[in-house]
């Protein structure tokens, strides 16, 4: 059994500060690692691969040059094979463009029975690269999954909604989307770590090697633009702090809540 | 590449570098670099004090716009219950329908749903086009977006909202790659440019450190997720008209790849944070996960429910379903008492935009006082009891204000 893992390299954007006085984003010494939900997609691949020989797990990214270090770190973990996809002209891809260049890497590695993803990126909270993957490959999805096994080459999963959940069945090619409730990450072992870094385990391919369709990757092939950025506008106004005991400072909260008919 | 160095203007002074949140810029003699990691995002266009950097919109592929007209609103159903969330979707679509000067249209897909369809009139529709079907009755992505596929297809609305919900997320970016258009996810703001017809949409980015704007300038319809509870509801009238297609879709068992076999609901959790009048929440500040029973007493005073920060989430002291934030759920309840948060960026994109915010926190440093009206410092545990006692006696505390 063939399996692809989709994965990004993320800043670890719980790590990220604002400056206060300027409200700039402050980055220095902010890391860069596997999205998380990306990490559930690789664990669950490796659990597969676990259990039987003969599957073989491939990660793919796009990104710059230094994302192969997360792939890298994927190998560490378990996979067999990483695939970068990196070339300036990816580069500004919305999640639409992104798609259609994974799609192509995909089709440019050939055979997959089952290809996971992490729901979301941590830096952009879209969930939309998944389902867009699977479209352009014309294969079923099943997003949000909570729980999943291999039966008779089908796949029968438990994807999680607010109010309680869907068991999903499907056929073999399908997309799975992982959310943290699937699995815990496993750690890189040693061994692992070594043998990762010293075989050439990591493939670099531009877009013209995917045969990827120019007018639909990068920023050019985009639909949506940016207009603008800007950091959060803060809430207008003064703060009252309320002084005193434990005891004064709650009734006089007190006070405050009757005044603005909250009590 | 979209965003361009003047270097005949740039003066080399480095402000772009440190306001670029991808870290997309470089210094190359002197100059600004945009390398590779440029999202286009704008921010040191925004930035620059020389005017050195501009951005240039690109038109080279898409549909004709002019072709396309109207607002659709998925109506999300579950079990027979129309979704909060689609009662939002309406009241905004209504605005901006209006806006536009065009007919705002439901889409509604199930099985015997017909009281639904009606209820979507009273709340603003001016059409409901429902897809009653008994492969419709829970949701399929397959089955739903073939229907909607082809509705757009052939009707071609210049807009489409649908609810980020668990099934709305899995719906839009399927729906927007068989259409090949662009699409928007999980938008806490949007709004019209009239003289384009362009729909802005505006989302938290960047773990909720940055805003992003979002435009779809050439593809059609302009697609949007849009976050539960973020939005107005519409107004429910009992006297209002509109017209209601009903059709039987093209659709058949075959169509349906990834077939649900079964639909577990589960009382899990059922916090209603985004509907709540009054929010109490605690943050890593309470040290134990204990702390949270002084919250929820204090919150059964008020009448409110019990909200928490993600920290305390992930230390599993409480669980998700009350979480407040970026990757909870955001909320804007008449009041919002922050107890023991220090007020993560992450965490006030939840719920900065509550009526009034008391924050008890004991370091007086904590951001969480930024946005608050009123603000204790102090030691949650001394002035929530004092606070829970002062509610039974509220009548003699004003009085001897007085």
């Amino acid at each position: 059994m063939n399996i692809i893992v989709c994965v990004k390299q993320v800043p670890d954007t719980n790590e990220v500060k604002i400056d206060p006085v300027k409200g700039t984003l402050i980055r220095e010494g902010v890391p860069s690692i596997i999205n998380p939900d990306d990490k559930n997609a690789l664990e669950e691949a490796l659990k597969i691969k676990d259990r039987n020989k003969d599957v073989k797990v491939t990660v793919l990214s796009m990104g710059p040059p230094q994302a192969e270090v997360a792939l890298i770190e994927a190998i560490a973990m378990g996979a067999d094979e990483g695939i970068l996809l990196s070339d300036r002209a990816f580069a500004g891809s919305d999640t639409w463009a992104t798609s259609t260049a994974l799609a192509a890497g995909i089709k440019h590695i050939g055979n997959y029975d089952i290809i996971f993803c992490g729901r979301q990126a941590i830096d952009g909270d879209t969930a939309q690269v998944g389902p867009q993957i699977a479209e352009h490959l014309g294969i079923p999805q099943i997003t949000y999954v909570e729980e999943l096994n291999i039966e008779n080459s089908k796949v029968r999963a438990r994807r999680a909604l607010e109010d309680g959940y869907f068991m999903i069945e499907s056929k073999m090619p399908v997309l799975v989307t992982a959310i943290k409730e699937l699995n815990e990450p496993r750690y890189p072992s040693i061994k692992g770590i070594y043998e990762a870094y010293k075989g050439d385990k990591v493939k670099v391919l531009s877009a013209k090697d995917i045969k990827a369709d120019e007018n639909n990757i990068g920023l050019d092939g985009s639909p949506t633009q940016v207009n603008k950025s800007f950091t959060p506008p803060g809430r207008g106004g003064e703060s009252e702090i309320i002084e005193g005991s434990p005891k004064e400072q709650a009734r006089e909260l007190i006070v405050r809540l009757k005044e603005e008919k909250i009590i | 590449m979209a965003v361009k160095v003047l270097e005949e203007k740039c003066i080399g002074c480095g402000v772009c570098v440190s306001a670029c949140p991808f870290e997309a810029i470089d210094m190359v003699d002197d100059k600004a670099f945009i390398t590779d990691k440029c999202t286009a995002c704008g921010v040191c266009v925004e930035k620059c004090p020389v005017e050195a950097i501009e951005k240039e919109e690109e038109k080279k592929q898409g549909v004709n716009i002019e072709e396309y007209e109207g607002v659709w609103v998925f109506a999300e159903q579950r079990d027979g219950n129309l979704m909060n969330v689609s009662i939002e979707l309406l009241g905004e679509g209504r605005k901006i329908a209006d806006e536009l000067g065009t007919e705002l249209t439901a889409i509604l897909l199930g099985r015997n749903v017909n009281n639904l369809a009606e209820r979507l009139v009273k709340y603003g529709a001016d059409n409901v086009l429902y897809a009653d079907s008994p492969l419709l009755e829970v949701y399929t992505t397959d089955g739903y977006t073939k229907v909607i596929c082809d509705l757009i297809k052939t009707r071609k609305p210049e807009i489409m909202l649908i609810g980020a919900t668990n099934i709305g997320r899995d719906l839009g970016p399927r729906i927007s790659a068989r259409i090949h258009t662009g699409l928007t996810a999980d938008c806490t703001r949007l709004d019209v440019d009239l003289e384009n017809r362009r729909l802005m949409q505006t989302r938290p980015a960047f773990g909720g450190n940055l805003m992003a704007t979002i435009i779809c300038p050439n593809y059609r319809p302009q697609m949007s997720t849009v976050r539960p509870g973020v939005m107005e509801k519409a107004k429910y009238d009992e006297n209002r008209e509109g017209n209601i297609e009903v059709f039987d879709p093209q659709l058949t068992e075959e169509d349906i790849k990834a077939k649900v076999i079964e639909f577990v609901k589960e009382k899990k959790a059922q916090v209603k944070l985004e509907e709540a009048p009054i929010i109490v929440s605690g943050g890593r500040g309470l040290g134990t996960p204990e702390g949270f029973k002084l919250i929820e007493e204090l919150a059964e005073k008020l009448g409110g429910v019990v909200g928490a920060s993600r920290a305390t989430v992930d230390a599993g002291w409480i669980d998700q379903p009350h979480q407040v934030g970026q990757t909870g759920k955001t909320v804007r309840p008449g009041l919002y008492v922050a107890c023991g948060i220090s007020g993560a960026i992450q965490h006030l994109a939840g719920m900065q935009e509550s009526k009034i915010i008391i924050a008890i926190n004991k370091d007086k440093d904590a951001p969480i006082f930024e946005v608050a009206d009123y603000g204790i410092v102090g030691d949650v545990y001394e002035v929530l009891p004092e606070l829970i006692k002062g509610l039974d006696n509220i009548d003699e505390i004003i009085e001897s204000v007085n």
